[in-house]
């Protein structure tokens, strides 16, 4: 036997955990936070089986959204069409932005992309994303004799 | 159109100024974003409030000031963690000080895919105010 390295093993140890630390800290700070999501901004929940994906899209309507799934990768597209308005009519204010969007993002797992339920209620869409099948850790079971 | 076709960005949710009053719900409070616009018989009031269910809306008219509320109550989803979180949900409030030109008695609201729509038709009396010269 012979030894790796010199440094004593608490000190390792506590390097790793420092590592540790700071990558929770990174992956689970809200985005916000740290760069400016691009449109539209989305909430992300997970479990082991399954993610559940919100956005707030208002003034969109089913057809105006394209989803589509490749493995591990969603991407969201669409397009906000300006305000209907008559000829004549002057703008006093106008905060509301209408255009088009492509957002991808990657999902922590691959995702069976046929079971995929898409609903679309007062503007917000929420997207439910389950795993694939083959993805799912499995379990071993040891046999004893 | 050439605007139709710029990206469009995330805009920064502006919380609505707490003065003097506190807030019992336990939710932040946000400015919708608004666009006005007016035409020859109405002033049109467009305002984004998406998560809020048609009839959690109050629209309130006290004075000159037309108010707007609208209450979210969306679930968060059972027995998943927080992943990733860009925005944040929270109920919606925001003032407008109206002029006289208003017919009160026919404002119309309507709410769709997350947008709520007024109309706010002009006073008879402001439509056609000219002014008669009197000759003496």
């Amino acid at each position: 036997m012979f030894r790796r390295s010199s440094t004593p093993s608490i000190w390792r140890e506590m390097e790793r955990m420092q590592r540790e630390m700071n990558r929770l800290f990174t992956d689970y700070t809200p985005a916000r936070y740290r760069s400016a999501p691009s449109y539209p901004a989305m909430n992300l929940w997970a479990d082991e089986e399954s993610v559940i994906i919100r956005a707030e899209l208002p003034g969109l309507k089913p057809d105006d959204l394209d989803i589509s799934i490749d493995e591990g990768d969603l991407t969201l597209s669409g397009r906000r069409s300006p305000e209907e308005m008559p000829k004549d009519a002057t703008y006093h204010r106008q905060e509301r932005n209408y255009g088009s969007f492509t957002r991808s993002i990657r999902l922590p797992f691959k995702i069976e992309a046929d079971d995929v339920e898409a609903t679309m209620k007062n503007g917000v869409l929420t997207l439910m994303l389950p795993r694939a099948e083959e993805d799912k850790p499995k379990k071993i079971t040891i046999k004893t004799q | 159109m050439t605007e139709e076709a710029k990206a469009m960005e995330v805009q920064e949710q502006e919380r609505v100024p707490e003065e003097r009053t506190e807030r019992i719900r336990d939710k932040a409070c946000y400015l919708p974003q608004s666009d006005i616009f007016e035409t020859e018989e109405n002033y049109h009031l467009v305002l984004d409030m998406p998560g809020v269910e048609e009839n959690s809306i109050d629209i309130t008219l006290e004075k000159n000031t037309l108010t707007i509320n609208g209450y979210t109550d969306v679930e968060r989803p059972e027995g998943y963690s927080l992943a990733r979180a860009e925005y944040n949900i929270g109920d919606y409030e925001r003032s407008f000080r109206l002029t006289d030109q208003i017919d009160r008695e026919n404002i119309e609201a309507s709410y769709e895919n997350g947008v709520l729509r007024l109309s706010l038709p002009k006073a008879e009396e402001a439509k056609a105010r000219k002014i008669k010269v009197k000759t003496g």
